[in-house]
């Protein structure tokens, strides 16, 4: 019980200070059949520090690592490289344990980080401004939703067949309790998205469009006429990025129309964590300043006139509103941005546009490599870092056989549309800056021996 | 020199002939511009690998305008961030009394164990049989919250107190439906969390008040009077937000279960009882659990957070997707709806992937090290140590409920008494020059000029003498009208911000100075 300083004597002085002859005496409000008096079953007493890393590294070593292997994986969460003063950074007590900045003259520095992240996170959108970070992207793209809701007044959301299934399940599943309607389409295996599709959907009902970009499998699509058309209607156009990086390379939402884009953060300064914490990302146009969910970091300047920054608007804000807050949100991913922050300043300008460069090119090589393998099709037409591969069998047992190899192919899109049988030949390959030529020819033998077996008459 | 009543040496408010520094700097206090303004373009921190020749693939979208963002070399990138951290208040700096936002040690154990590469270097979506280490983890940590609350079953998906309250409600609608019962009302007592009423409001329910009682508790009559066929349940804070214990819980939930309601708790205060009560002995349905309050993973200046729910036999099948399960030695992800393993019931997915793990490690790492009897330890230290600040400070500040009893694991005060035009506000600023975070102010709405003050389990008994040594000083300064602490802080990073000019205008992001040629 090292964490408790308190002694028996300091226990005893301060409950004669109170007046209580023992401590029970200060649970007295706890109904008597409410009240614990053995110790709580079925759990241990406390353990050593040294007992409880050994146990955690037992549990740990029951997991394959990203790096330990061929690492294929992303749809939503990428495997970069984060340089190590990130980590070393963001360890510093005073930005690891501190709290919300509510007072802000001892919260300058949280608050500083802040006003630079949503400055940064404005940038790569292209948006003119940012909010100070959401849970993460699945959660900031319903709160981009029901924003749009707020300002159009209306109730149909229309979704790209090409958006994350994660983030079509948590827009469906509020909308149920919302009455909000959405209309989606689950992707097919082409080689670009359905621009086309929602084009014609758009109507005086819509209250937002919101497209992927780049999409699940990987599409890149231009945006501009959807923005166009969305806007004829007096509805707005939300743009997903579920990888930042990409950003580094291409034109950002903003400079195509997009009214809101959110995104998820990860990919810059956050690790892979099996899927949380990260960090949703977050901009809106300026008209729509006071309709944008979460904290915002805002600069004024103190009574000596000096520069300084406190949490702004937050009359938006759910526990000053009570029943009328425009949001759930009630925190936000302070320490994941700091992450996000720090990486983005070490990388800088040109540091992400190299970034991403390389990211392409790795990426465009290991589709011409893949490409090779008889029976194989690269679905894409365009792509970043992410693609999909058509194979002539099911995609999530031939996931299973090479991770028994120690290979981790990929993301099999049956995994993700259980439903789908349409998509279930569908894998898609995510390389970064941390995969190696010999990583994606051990993916490509892999696959070339997997599909040889099963050509040979192994039951598929 | 002049000493404190704890025998240390201050200093005067004011210092006598200091100069003003040619840097703005102030020894080790230090002016810090923003990355914009000493980082550029070109300039980076990081070695990349040259890119190897490829055909470019973008789709005709290649970026043709600049980003617009700046960059720092290692060193410069170290520096900036180190500097602006030395601005920060922080639990490892002293005593963060913010009552209802619980900020306790974050013991470094336990980020060694959240960044073990088995931990922080594995994917959502691998193949379930090369992450079985992780799904023990969490399927752990589910246990143990479960036993520590008596409750069957768990969602472990929700990112935060708010985000687990709303896990909580939708889960209550979706129980009523399912038996055709469509309620509107949700009840939220005031001594309950400001979070609750934007909850119930978010998932669609009206949502009405329930007057506390003049000893800061649930007013059961009033309530008992309003529970009908339109009221889908109560959404309870116990602890409550004026520090106190609802001894009504139980006769509460039966009221509420009788009317054919279900009940929400709000679990941000289960630090006070974990290990002492077990809130599904008292009928509570559902209740979220802020990890980062009762089981110490850090707030990082405001998250991340994570909120796991437990739910009672009547609210299991209706917990949200993804959940893990054991199946012998094997942990299995359930991740989609399907009628065949029985979860066609759940409301569905609330988030992409399975909640933070990162926060699960740490929080399961704290109650391995405290154990069953040790988390006893930490609720009754942690009552302990509130109370002791109560009794100690109860002669100079009006504690509207000191009479009631006892309080838990916080102690409520109020601004009676200050002499005219001194405010909670000047209170909090003067505690800033005394070097302590303030307590929470003006919270809850039920006290005027409220006190929150939450010392927690992780504060040794001189820390807290000199704590209330302090506050008890800038409350006399109060009573005694003294007109300098409507100018604090003094000594603090910056003075008092003007907070309503950056509401009026909002600056949310940096943008370049006009050059004096453009401006001609």
């Amino acid at each position: 019980m090292r964490y408790l300083p308190l002694e028996t004597a300091d226990r005893q002085a301060m409950l004669s200070k109170i007046g209580a002859p023992d401590i029970d005496a200060l649970f007295g409000d706890v109904p008597e059949e409410a009240r614990l008096d053995g110790p709580i079953r079925d759990l241990p007493n406390h353990a050593s520090e040294m007992a409880v890393d050994a146990a955690f590294r037992q549990m740990a070593r029951k997991n394959s690592a990203a790096a330990d292997m061929p690492f294929f994986l992303g749809c939503g969460a990428y495997r970069h490289h984060v340089p190590a003063s990130v980590d070393h950074l963001i360890q510093r007590g005073e930005f690891l344990t501190a709290y919300t900045p509510y007072q802000p003259e001892i919260a300058q520095g949280t608050l500083q980080m802040l006003f630079e992240f949503q400055t940064q996170v404005a940038r790569l959108f292209g948006t003119d401004v940012a909010n100070a970070s959401m849970y993460d992207g699945s959660t900031a793209c319903w709160e981009a939703i029901v924003m749009a809701r707020r300002i159009t007044k209306r109730g149909r959301a229309i979704l790209s067949s090409g958006l994350h299934p994660h983030y079509v399940s948590v827009a469906k599943t509020m909308a149920r309790f919302t009455k909000d309607e959405i209309v989606h389409s689950a992707p097919e295996l082409a080689a670009s998205g359905d621009s086309a599709d929602l084009l014609d959907r758009i109507d005086d009902e819509t209250s937002c469009v919101v497209v992927q970009y780049p999409d699940i499998l990987g599409r890149i699509g231009d945006m501009s006429e959807l923005a166009a058309k969305a806007h004829a209607h007096k509805a707005l156009l939300i743009a997903v990025v579920t990888e930042p990086v990409a950003l580094g390379a291409l034109v950002p939402p903003g400079e195509m129309g997009a009214d809101i884009v959110v995104g998820e953060g990860q990919s810059i300064g956050v690790g892979l964590n099996f899927g949380g914490p990260y960090v949703g990302l977050f901009g809106c146009s300026q008209k729509y300043v006071r309709q944008m969910p979460g904290r915002l970091c805002g600069e004024t300047q103190d009574v000596e006139g000096k520069r300084g920054y406190v949490l702004t608007l937050s009359t938006r804000e759910q526990h000053i509103r009570r029943e009328k807050a425009t949001s759930n949100i009630c925190t936000n991913s302070g320490l994941c941005a700091l992450a996000f922050s720090i990486h983005m300043t070490l990388l800088g300008e040109r540091g992400l546009r190299e970034l991403a460069t390389l990211n392409h090119a790795k990426a465009a090589r290991a589709a011409d490599r893949l490409a090779r393998i008889p029976g194989v099709d690269i679905v894409n037409e365009s792509f970043f870092n992410e693609f999909t591969l058509r194979l002539p069998q099911r995609a999530r047992r031939i996931v299973r056989k090479l991770a028994d190899d120690r290979i981790l192919a990929g993301v099999s899109l049956n995994r993700l549309y259980p439903d789908e049988a349409a998509l279930a030949n569908g894998l898609v390959v995510a390389v970064t800056e941390t995969t190696s030529d010999a990583d994606v020819e051990a993916l490509a033998r892999g696959l070339e021996a997997v599909l040889e077996s099963a050509r040979e008459g192994e039951p598929a | 020199m002049s000493m404190n009543n704890q025998g240390r040496p201050t200093r005067p408010l004011e210092a006598e002939g200091a100069a003003d520094t040619f840097t703005g700097n102030r020894a080790l206090m230090l002016e810090e511009p923003l990355i914009f303004e000493i980082g550029a373009a070109d300039r980076t921190g990081v070695d990349l690998d040259a890119a190897p020749e490829a055909e470019t693939r973008l789709g005709g979208l290649e970026r043709n305008r600049p980003i617009g963002l700046a960059g720092l070399s290692e060193p410069e990138t170290v520096r900036h961030y180190t500097r602006l951290s030395r601005m920060n208040y922080a639990i490892d700096l002293g005593l963060f009394p913010l009552g209802s936002c619980t900020m306790k040690h974050n013991p470094r154990l336990n980020e060694r164990v959240a960044r073990m590469k088995g931990f922080a270097d594995i994917h959502p979506l691998q193949p379930i049989d090369s992450v079985q280490g992780a799904l023990e983890v969490i399927h752990e940590l589910g246990e143990w919250l479960c036993k520590l609350t008596g409750m069957p079953a768990v969602a472990m998906s929700p990112k935060a107190g708010a985000h687990g309250e709303l896990c909580g409600i939708l889960a209550i609608r979706s129980a009523l439906e399912a038996r055709g019962d469509a309620r509107e009302v949700i009840l939220v007592p005031e001594s309950a969390h400001g979070t609750n009423p934007a909850t119930a409001a978010f998932a669609g329910y009206r949502v009405e008040d329930i007057p506390a009682t003049p000893e800061g508790r649930v007013d059961l009559a009033a309530l008992e009077e309003r529970l009908g066929p339109d009221v889908a349940g109560v959404m309870i804070t116990n602890p409550n937000t004026c520090g106190l214990f609802e001894p009504d819980m139980k006769r509460i939930s039966e009221a509420v279960h009788a009317a054919g309601g279900l009940v929400y708790c709000d679990g941000a205060n289960f630090n006070a009882i974990v290990g002492r009560v077990r809130p599904g002995d008292l009928g509570v349905d559902a209740m979220h659990i802020n990890l980062h309050k009762t089981f110490s993973t850090p707030h990082g200046g405001g998250g991340p957070g994570s909120g796991p729910v437990v739910f009672s036999e009547a609210l299991a099948p209706f917990a949200p997707l993804p959940f893990v399960e054991k199946q012998g030695d094997h942990y299995v992800l359930i991740e989609e709806e399907t009628a065949e393993d029985h979860h066609e019931s759940s409301f569905g997915r609330m988030v992409a992937f399975h909640g933070q793990m990162g926060m699960f490690t740490r929080a399961l790492a704290y109650m391995m090290s405290h154990g069953a009897d040790g988390l006893k330890q930490v609720a009754e230290d942690a009552v302990l140590n509130a109370n002791y600040v109560l009794r100690n400070l109860e002669d100079v500040l009006d504690a509207p409920f000191a009479a009631s009893g006892p309080c838990m694991h916080e102690a409520l005060f109020s601004d009676k008494g200050f002499a005219d035009g001194f405010s909670t506000l000047d209170l909090a600023k003067a505690l800033i020059d005394e070097g302590y975070h303030p307590m929470t102010m003006y919270f809850p709405l039920v006290v005027h000029g409220a006190m929150l003050v939450e010392p927690t389990e992780t504060e040794s008994k001189a820390a807290l003498d000199e704590f209330i040594g302090a506050l008890r000083s800038v409350v006399e300064r109060a009573k005694a009208g003294d007109e300098s602490l409507h100018a604090a802080p003094f000594h603090a990073p910056r003075r008092r911000l003007d907070e309503t000019g950056a509401a009026r205008k909002p600056v949310l992001v940096w943008t370049e100075p006009e050059t004096a040629e453009a401006a001609e």
